[in-house]
C-alpha cells in the first residue's frame, strides 16, 4: 500500500565537504545512508531518518544536516501534522501507534513556574564548599516513637529500626532492564549506582547472575506482573525490592518485550526461551486488592527475612493518593510515584500522551495525604517521571519527596538524544538495543563515568541551593514548601501543591 | 497476626548456629504461632540442618517455605496437618511441601524449584508465574491457575491436578505443563482458558467446547510425545496418591485434548511504527 505519510527529516548533505567515507553509512541503525557506488556519492533516504543526528555529530567533514522537514500539510491547528500522520499511519497498518521516551506534549511543567527561596541577611547563607552539607538519605519505614538512651554524651537507639537505604544522594537511577536496554547500558547504571553511593532499578528484566555479587548491594529488584527473572537469591542479593504496579509512561496497562529483543541473554537472565515475547499483563493476577497486594509485600518480606525493606510503584493518577495510604498501610517501605512525563522503552502513545497527572501535583498530595494521616513516618515517597536537573530535584524534596528517579536523564547522560525510536530495537546508541553491532558501541567505563558526573553535578549544584537557602541539610527542606513560591499559577494548582504565589 | 506474642519465649529456640549438631526431624505444634512465628521457627531449623519439619495444627499460617532461601540450596521436607495459609510455598526453592488437607490461594507462587503435594483442593491463583518444580493436587482447584507460567532450558514448572478448574486457567501461560485428571466425573467447566497463552501446554483428559478456550489457543488430540509425557505424570500423581487406587492405563484410554499457544507472539502485529 502507498503510504501517504512524508519523512519527518530532510537530511541535507554538503556534497563539497562530503569526503566519501561512508561514516554515516555505518553510524545510521536505520539504514538511512547508502553509497552508491556508480555515482561514487552518499545517498540518502529520508523516510528512514528518526532525526537522532548521530550521522551529523559522527561526519568527520560537517557536512550533513538534519532538520525537520520543511515541507508542510496545509496549516491546520486542529489537525495538527502529528495528528494527520499518526491517523494515516493507522489507516495503513491498523495497528496502536508505539512510541518510545516520556511523553513530549506541551503539558504544563510545574518545575518550571516553581521559584526557590534564598537567605538575606538574616538566617545566613551557608557555604556547601566550606561547611559539611548533609544529602544522605534514608529510604523506608520509621517507627511511629523512638525510645533512646544516652549514654555518656552518645545517644543510642534502643527502637528496633525496620531496613532502611542509606543513599549519599537523593538521585536515585529509575527502573529500566535488561532486555529493554542492552547489557551494557545496564551494567553502566549499576557501576555507576555503586561508585556514586546510590542506587539502579532492575526493572522486570532480572539481574544476571554474574552481577549480583557485585552489584546486588546497589540493585533495588523489581517484582512486575511478568515476574521475570525471580527466584529467591535474585531477591536475596539485592537491597530492595520493588514491586511494580504502575509506570508514569503508561498507567493501566502491561508491557511486551517483543521477541527480537528476547536474545540468548537476555532470555537466561528472565528465565524464558529466547524469541518470545516477554508479555508483562496489565495487572498482577495475584493482586486485585490492597489485601492482595499486602500478601505480596509480605511474600517478598518473608522470602527476604525482613531484611529488605519493600517499595510499591505506582503512576499517578487521579486517586492515587487515597491508593497509596492503602499501600503503606499494606505495609511497603517506599512508595514510588511517577508522573505524566515518565519515559519508556515503547508505549502506545495514546496511553503515554493522555493518561496520567504531573509529578509535581501528585508529589505534594501523597506527601500531604500520609501527613494527615499520621503516616507520613511509614514510607518514603520516591518522586519519578520528569526529572531533569539538580532543581527539578530540590523542588521536588521541597514538595515532599525523599528522594527522585531519574530514567531520561540518565539515558541522556549516556548518550541518549530522545528520538523516541527505543521500541525498535535500533538504538544508535547502543542503549536501548540486543543487537550486539550498536550496544558494542557503548563502553560502560565512559557511560558510567558520565553517569557518575552527572550525579556529582547535581549533588554539588543541590548542595549550593541548600545553602543559599540557609539550610545544611537535605532533612530539613523535606515537604518545607514555605521554600517555595509559584509563578503564573491558578490558585487551584497553588493549593494542590500547598505553595504560596511569589510575594505572598 | 504478625503481632509478637508472649509465649513466643516458649516456643522459639535459641538461633541455632550453622553447625550445631543438627536434628533430623522436628514436629511443631502450631497451635498458638503466628505467620512469622512459624516461619522464623522453620528458618531457623533449616540453618540448623534439620531435613525434615512436620507441623501439627496448622490454621491459615501464610508463606510456609518462603523464607527458607540457602546461598547454599538447603532443602528440607514440610509435612503439613491442617489447612496452611495464602501463599504456601511462595518462591519456593527447592523444598518438598506436602499438606494433609486443603490448601487456600497463592500455593506455588513464582515458585522456583521443589514440590508441593496437597492432599486435597487448592484455592485459587495456583502456580502463578511458576518457573520450575512440580505441585500435585488430589482434587480440583480454584480460579486462575497456572497463570503466566513459564520455563527455560531444563526448567520446566509441572502442574498435575486430579480433579478440574474454574475459569481463566493457563492465562498468559508463557511455559511448562498443565495436567487435568477430570477425575470425579464432572466435565471441565471453566472458561477464557489459555486467553494470552504463548508458551507451555495444557493436557486435559475429557473435552472442551472451542467457546471455553482463548483465541490464541489450539485444540488438538495427543500425539505420541504427549502420551509420553501425561503417562510420566500420571505415573507420578498415582505414586503421590496411593490412596486414590487408580489405573493409570485406564485413566489413559479416555478421551484427552491437548491446548497449545497457536503463536509464541501473540501480540507481535498489534502495533505500527
Amino acid at each position: 500500500m502507498k503510504s501517504f505519510v512524508f519523512p519527518e527529516f530532510q537530511i541535507i548533505r554538503d556534497e563539497e565537504k562530503c569526503g566519501q567515507c561512508r561514516g554515516c553509512e555505518r553510524q545510521c541503525a536505520f539504514g538511512t545512508h547508502t553509497y552508491d557506488p556508480v555515482l561514487d556519492r552518499l545517498v540518502s533516504d529520508n523516510y528512514k531518518c528518526a532525526g537522532c543526528q548521530r550521522c551529523a555529530i559522527f561526519c568527520p567533514k560537517g557536512a550533513i544536516e538534519v532538520r525537520p522537514t520543511q515541507s508542510f500539510y496545509r496549516p491546520n491547528a486542529s489537525w495538527s501534522r502529528e495528528k494527520l500522520e499518526d491517523l494515516k499511519k493507522q489507516a495503513e497498518t491498523g495497528g496502536v501507534i508505539l512510541t518510545g521516551c516520556g511523553n513530549d506534549k506541551p503539558f504544563r511543567i510545574y518545575w518550571d513556574h516553581i521559584v526557590l527561596n534564598a537567605s538575606q541577611v538574616t538566617n545566613p547563607s551557608i557555604d556547601p564548599l566550606r561547611e559539611p552539607m548533609e544529602l544522605r538519605t534514608f529510604l523506608g519505614a520509621k517507627p511511629d516513637f523512638m525510645d533512646v538512651k544516652t549514654n555518656k554524651g552518645d545517644v543510642e537507639i534502643e527502637t528496633k529500626l525496620g531496613p532502611n537505604l542509606m543513599v549519599e544522594t537523593p538521585i536515585l537511577f529509575s527502573a529500566m532492564s535488561y532486555g529493554a536496554i542492552s547489557y551494557n547500558a545496564f551494567r553502566s547504571l549499576a557501576t555507576a549506582a555503586c561508585s556514586s553511593g546510590t542506587f539502579f532499578n532492575t526493572g522486570e528484566g532480572g539481574l544476571p547472575k554474574e552481577m549480583r555479587g557485585e552489584f546486588g548491594k546497589c540493585a533495588i529488584v523489581q517484582v512486575a506482573s511478568g515476574r521475570f527473572g525471580i527466584d529467591a537469591e535474585y531477591l536475596n542479593c539485592a537491597a530492595a525490592v520493588e514491586i511494580k504496579v504502575g509506570q508514569g509512561a503508561k498507567p493501566g496497562i502491561g508491557g511486551h518485550l517483543p521477541g527480537e529483543k528476547v536474545s540468548a541473554a537476555v532470555a537466561a537472565t528472565r528465565m524464558i526461551p529466547m524469541g518470545t515475547d516477554a508479555i508483562s499483563p496489565a495487572p498482577h493476577h495475584d493482586i486485585y486488592s490492597i489485601e492482595d497486594l499486602s500478601m505480596l509485600i509480605y511474600a517478598l518480606k518473608e522470602a527476604t527475612n525482613y531484611e529488605k525493606p519493600v517499595s510499591v510503584k505506582i503512576a499517578a493518577v487521579h486517586n492515587f493518593a487515597a491508593i497509596a495510604s492503602g499501600i503503606v498501610r499494606a505495609g511497603a517501605d517506599i512508595i514510588a510515584i511517577d508522573g505524566l512525563r515518565g519515559g519508556t522503552g515503547a508505549a502506545p502513545k495514546v496511553i503515554r500522551d493522555n493518561v496520567g497527572i504531573p509529578i509535581e501535583l501528585a508529589i505534594s498530595s501523597l506527601d500531604r495525604r500520609l501527613r494527615n494521616e499520621g503516616i507520613r513516618n511509614r514510607a518514603s515517597i520516591i518522586a519519578a517521571g520528569g526529572i531533569r536537573c539538580s532543581a527539578d530535584v530540590i523542588k521536588a524534596i521541597a514538595l515532599g519527596a525523599d528522594a527522585v528517579y531519574i530514567g531520561s536523564a540518565a539515558l541522556i547522560a549516556m548518550g541518549c538524544n530522545l528520538c523516541q525510536k527505543c521500541y525498535t530495537g535500533k538504538c544508535k546508541q547502543g542503549i536501548c538495543t540486543q543487537d550486539p553491532r550498536l550496544s558494542g558501541r557503548l563502553n560502560v567505563e565512559i557511560a558510567s563515568q558520565r553517569l557518575s558526573n552527572l550525579i556529582h553535578a547535581w549533588s554539588h549544584e543541590i548542595s549550593e541551593m541548600l545553602g543559599g537557602m540557609g539550610i545544611n541539610a537535605l532533612e530539613s527542606l523535606r515537604g518545607n514548601r514555605d521554600h517555595l513560591r509559584g509563578v503564573g499559577l491558578y490558585e487551584w494548582e497553588l493549593d494542590v501543591m500547598g505553595i504560596k504565589g511569589a510575594g505572598e | 497476626m504478625l503481632m509478637a506474642r508472649a509465649h513466643l519465649a516458649k516456643v522459639q529456640p535459641k538461633k541455632a548456629a550453622l553447625d550445631d549438631e543438627s536434628v533430623e526431624k522436628v514436629e511443631i505444634d502450631t497451635t498458638d504461632l503466628a505467620t512469622r512465628e512459624l516461619n522464623d521457627r522453620l528458618r531457623d531449623l533449616m540453618l540448623a540442618g534439620t531435613k525434615e519439619a512436620v507441623l501439627r495444627n496448622v490454621c491459615g499460617q501464610r508463606y510456609i517455605g518462603t523464607r527458607l532461601y540457602s546461598p547454599e540450596h538447603r532443602k528440607m521436607e514440610i509435612e503439613i496437618f491442617g489447612t496452611p495459609g495464602n501463599d504456601l510455598g511462595a518462591f519456593l526453592f527447592g523444598h518438598k511441601i506436602i499438606v494433609h488437607g486443603n490448601a487456600q490461594d497463592g500455593v506455588g507462587n513464582t515458585m522456583d524449584a521443589g514440590e508441593i503435594v496437597i492432599e486435597g483442593r487448592a484455592g485459587d491463583v495456583l502456580g502463578f508465574s511458576m518457573r520450575g518444580g512440580k505441585i500435585f493436587v488430589r482434587d480440583s482447584v480454584g480460579y486462575r491457575t497456572a497463570l503466566h507460567m513459564k520455563e527455560y532450558e531444563d526448567k520446566i514448572p509441572v502442574l498435575v491436578i486430579g480433579g478440574t478448574s474454574q475459569d481463566f486457567l493457563g492465562e498468559y501461560m508463557a511455559g511448562g505443563i498443565v495436567i487435568l485428571l477430570g477425575l470425579g466425573g464432572k466435565p471441565h467447566n471453566g472458561n477464557f482458558m489459555g486467553t494470552g497463552m504463548h508458551g507451555g501446554i495444557i493436557y486435559l483428559r475429557g473435552t472442551v467446547e472451542k467457546t471455553q478456550v482463548g483465541g490464541q489457543v489450539e485444540i488438538s488430540p495427543l500425539d505420541e510425545e504427549d502420551r509420553e509425557i501425561v503417562e510420566h505424570y500420571i505415573s507420578e500423581f498415582i505414586e503421590r496418591f496411593p490412596g486414590l487406587s487408580l489405573e493409570k492405563e485406564q485413566i489413559l484410554k479416555d478421551e484427552w485434548i491437548r491446548l497449545s499457544p497457536k503463536s509464541k507472539r501473540p501480540y507481535g502485529k498489534l502495533y505500527a511504527y
